[in-house]
């Protein structure tokens, strides 16, 4: 039976539960509702509750299970000159599951009967061709190991579906039974309903630390495995950034990180005077009609997607940069700077101006915290009003400030479309800005897209390289509301 | 007793007037104005740099709706179609597009000689102008309508993207000194053709609402498949990432207990919105694809990496929702008797509404532009060409999104896909701009100030 079909039967009862349970409450009370404990709905919500809960989460953890389970017997039975000719036991087991769906497809469309798809043997049967006809295009053809362990996964499958089905409907009838049994009129359904949507609510909750859990997980495992294929020591401490398919790749993360630092800065340094200097006038000087008018539409530059700055870096700045500062010939200041149009300086002008909100916007909320009766002391001093604020206002919002900053700086590190459109693809340290250089998250995208493969050093480095960003940008956020927390002045 | 007594000299400063400035007040003024213009300036680039944006994606988008189209009268000669003349469909069917390349070559002469238009170019070339895709479109036409074989029936092709860049201004005659796509003999052509009537440039529904095109045919690609995948991710996103939010922002600002584990988890948010999203990216490409095997490109899994990218802002817009829901009503719901559930699903909860939906259209018009997670569980480098016909389909079978389309453009050879490209930021950035819009103006009508 296909898991909709089972999700279908799950809810109709379910519904059935929730108006059997209800009736069954008001029949215990005689139909008269006011001799019951609670009102006839919780009745009716603790069936419905009793069936769907334990068989709709049962059903998804077996969904997750499952396939785990299988492909370890599976891969386990696998024999081991396989695997050798293939390279990888991910790649054989790829071809197995390839071939299983395969055979599925093949039978669904009644190319072979349920009976005579178990019993196939490459001798007898070209199962390539077969499959072929059903649309599902094998790499090369099947050998008879393969199409064993895709029986052996298939027979898996299908009992584990069976049972999969038979246990979420035995759970759902069990919780009917049961808990129509409880239903009396002293029964105290109401509580039981809230026990249990607190238990849900709960479990949302909680599904921020597993987010948390799956994203420290699912990078750490992974490098592990990049560690015992390459060494830590090249991949912290080496010079070079040189992946090759021939297995000598040389994986530093250092000139990556000098890219992504110096293209981060030079953001900030963009970012930081408007934004902070923007704040300033709009929280200190600017009238009403200003700021409602001109903190919006500021604004608007941070809700931009960031796919736009990069086209903008790739087709409009870059090319601006190239004509102004040379391309070989003079450019329209006479050098010769740039060799092509991406470069530090495009990424980094262009993502300053899409950090520019993001400073001013913080830094506004952090002047304005700064209580008037601290201007107002100062002016009565004789102070003007640029005095004011860089000796009273300022000082006292600069760990607000500096917390505004280095969060915009997490930003910067951890943004991807600018970089990947505007800084180019060459890995090296180079003081100059005009030079095209490539950061941790361009590395990332370049070895993850396309074809991957979990087994070499160079698909994994990126999650190395994903887990060095991830601590890098989390650590700036920690160090940032400690800044914050700690510094701040307490005024009232 | 205190002697008072005037000091015999008088202070330093000679200049004792009101009503002129000393020399360090005028320049305690000055440095006054100067950090005044510095605000002035700041905010000045700023916007100024918001008007370039705006202004080089409306200046560089817009051609993007408009297309050159050419008109002719293709006769569709039963000798070349349908020999046995039985008109049946499959013997039609027989005939390739290849099959159909003279009949398209026939018209663009009939076309040239019609209005006179003088030219040594062979019949070949002439049919150069139009797309790759014309032959395709004849095909697709008689395969439906059998019967109008033999009779000759007006069609609009789509003309070859240098044919259109020429008509906007990207393509010109020194511009094409290397081309092997055109020539200058045929940008004659095409000029006595344009002032004949015969092409012109018109509005392109097919942008809009069209799919994706080979990198050969620039001028057939369109958003419209593209706008489908994100439209199916953001259901997926919407029916995952609200009641997920919410129920855990109820739970976190009514009902958690003030210790450790509440305060794991409220740091736990606010660091996961800092997050770069590509980590979501990798995160998305380890669980969902390496190891729960869901297949790679599917809205379904984009719309999963997007809602654990996006539950933080909902959770936070949520809770500063509840939040303002002032005391007062839940104490008066429990003086009556409700249970604490009770209050805040029939109280709190409603009163809420307004803001929980703002917060999560925001949440969701983020996800709408976000690109970086989605290169890495493969929504680019494939042609997203045909629109799912299913629920099912639109979820699991391959397709693209809106921002992964722009880039993709973008990364392509042929400058005409930069103007598609910066014709789907303008239809992105409608989306986007509809949706805050409509965000903004819940809030001001829904919102209370209590």
């Amino acid at each position: 039976m296909p898991t909709f079909w089972l999700i279908v039967i799950l809810l109709a009862l379910t519904a059935c539960g929730f108006f059997g349970g209800r009736r069954r409450a008001l029949a215990s009370a005689n139909g008269n509702p006011r001799d019951l404990h609670s009102l006839p709905v919780y009745y009716g919500a603790n069936v419905a509750m009793s069936i769907a809960i334990p068989a709709l989460m049962t059903l998804a953890i077996w969904l997750l299970v499952q396939p785990m389970v299988i492909e370890t017997r599976v891969s386990a039975s696998l024999p081991s000159e396989v695997i050798a000719e293939n390279t990888s036991i991910g790649l054989v087991m790829g071809d197995v599951r390839r071939l299983s769906d395969g055979l599925d497809e093949a039978v669904v469309q009644g190319i072979f009967e349920e009976k005579q798809s178990f019993a196939l043997n490459t001798e007898a049967t070209d199962v390539r061709a077969a499959l072929g006809t059903v649309g599902v295009a094998l790499g090369s053809d099947v050998r008879p190991e393969v199409l064993a362990a895709a029986q052996q996964y298939r027979q898996l499958s299908s009992t584990g579906k069976r049972a999969m089905t038979l246990v979420c409907l035995m759970l759902a009838l069990g919780g009917l039974a049961l808990s129509l049994r409880n239903t009396n009129k002293t029964f105290r359904a109401r509580n039981v309903v809230e026990r249990g949507i607190l238990a849900l609510l709960v479990l949302a909750a909680s599904l921020a630390i597993l987010t948390t859990v799956g994203i420290v997980f699912s990078m750490l495992f992974e490098t592990i495995n990049f560690f015992g294929l390459h060494t830590w020591r090249d991949f912290f401490f080496g010079k070079t950034w040189a992946p090759n398919f021939r297995g000598d790749s040389e994986l530093s993360m250092l000139p990556l990180l000098w890219g992504t630092l110096y293209i981060s800065a030079i953001a900030l340094l963009v970012a930081v005077p408007v934004g902070l200097f923007a704040a300033i006038y709009l929280s200190e000087y600017a009238g009403s009609a200003v700021r409602s008018f001109a903190k919006p539409l500021l604004e608007i530059l941070a809700g931009i997607p960031t796919i736009v700055y990069g086209l903008f870096a790739l087709l409009t700045v870059g090319p601006l940069l190239l004509k102004l500062f040379g391309q070989g010939e003079e450019g329209l200041l006479g050098l010769t700077w740039m060799s092509g149009a991406t470069s530090v300086l495009t990424a980094g002008l262009v993502m300053g101006i899409m950090l520019i909100p993001f400073v001013s916007s913080l830094s506004d909320d952090i002047i304005n915290a700064v209580p008037q009766t601290l201007r107002d002391g100062s002016l009565g001093l004789g102070a003007t009003k640029s005095e004011t604020i860089r000796q009273v206002v300022l000082p006292a919002a600069l760990p607000g400030i500096v917390g505004a900053i280095l969060l915009a700086a997490s930003r910067a590190i951890g943004e991807t479309m600018i970089v990947v459109m505007g800084a180019g693809a060459i890995a090296k340290f180079s003081a100059n800005p005009f030079d095209s250089m490539t950061t941790i998250t361009t590395r990332v995208v370049s070895q993850l897209t396309g074809d991957t493969d979990f087994a070499s050093p160079e698909t994994l480095v990126a999650f190395a390289l994903g887990l060095s960003l991830f601590v890098l940008t989390l650590g700036l956020n920690v160090l940032a509301l400690y800044i914050v927390r700690k510094y701040r002045e307490q005024y009232d | 007793m205190t002697d008072f007594s005037p000091s015999s000299t008088p202070p330093a400063s000679v200049q004792t007037s009101l009503l002129t400035l000393s020399d360090r007040t005028k320049k305690r003024n000055a440095n006054e104005r100067r950090f005044k213009a510095y605000g002035i300036a700041a905010i000045s680039v700023g916007l100024l740099m918001l008007l370039v944006l705006v202004v080089t994606i409306f200046g560089r988008g817009t051609g993007a709706f408009q297309q050159t189209f050419v008109t002719l009268d293709v006769a569709l000669l039963e000798s070349k179609l349908d020999k046995t003349g039985a008109r049946n469909i499959e013997d039609i069917k027989r005939v390739s597009t290849f099959g159909y390349a003279p009949l398209v070559k026939g018209a663009m002469s009939a076309a040239i000689e019609e209005h006179g238009v003088s030219t040594s170019l062979k019949s070949k070339q002439l049919a150069g102008l139009l797309s790759k895709s014309a032959v395709a479109q004849l095909r697709a036409y008689v395969l439906a309508n059998p019967q109008q074989i033999g009779e000759t029936v007006e069609f609009r092709f789509l003309a070859q993207s240098r044919v259109d860049g020429y008509l906007k201004g990207r393509v010109s005659r020194d511009s094409i000194e290397n081309d092997k796509n055109i020539s200058v003999a045929q940008l004659d052509v095409v000029d006595a053709l344009v002032a004949a009537g015969v092409i012109e440039k018109s509005f392109n529904l097919d942008f809009i609402l069209g799919g994706d095109a080979s990198d050969q045919r620039p001028e057939a690609a369109g958003m419209g498949v593209s706008m489908l995948g994100s439209f199916f991710m953001m259901l997926v996103v919407l029916a995952l990432a609200l009641p997920i939010g919410v129920a855990a922002s109820i739970y976190l600002e009514e009902f958690a207990p003030k210790n450790w584990i509440t305060d794991i988890i409220e740091v736990n948010i606010a660091n996961l919105a800092a997050v770069p999203s590509i980590v979501y990216g990798i995160l998305g490409l380890a669980v969902f694809i390496n190891y729960m095997h869901l297949p790679m490109s599917a809205p379904l899994v984009g719309g999963l990496v997007l809602t654990l990218m996006t539950l933080p802002t909902i959770i936070i817009s949520t809770r500063a929702a509840l939040k303002a829901v002032p005391p007062s009503i839940r104490d008066a719901a429990l003086g009556v008797g409700a249970s604490k559930m009770q209050s805040v699903f029939h109280h709190v909860l409603p009163l809420a509404a307004p803001g929980i939906l703002t917060g999560t259209i925001i949440g969701l018009a983020q996800a709408l532009g976000e690109t970086a997670p989605l290169l890495l569980i493969g929504m680019v480098g494939f042609i997203a060409s045909n629109a799912p016909e299913t629920l099912g389909e639109g979820l699991l079978s391959p397709n693209s999104a809106m921002p992964a389309q722009i880039y993709e453009w973008a990364k392509r050879a042929d400058p005409a896909f930069y103007e598609r490209a910066w014709g789907g930021i303008i239809i992105l950035l409608l989306f986007l701009v509809t949706m805050n819009t409509v965000a903004v103006v819940l809030r001001r009508r829904f919102e209370r100030r209590w």
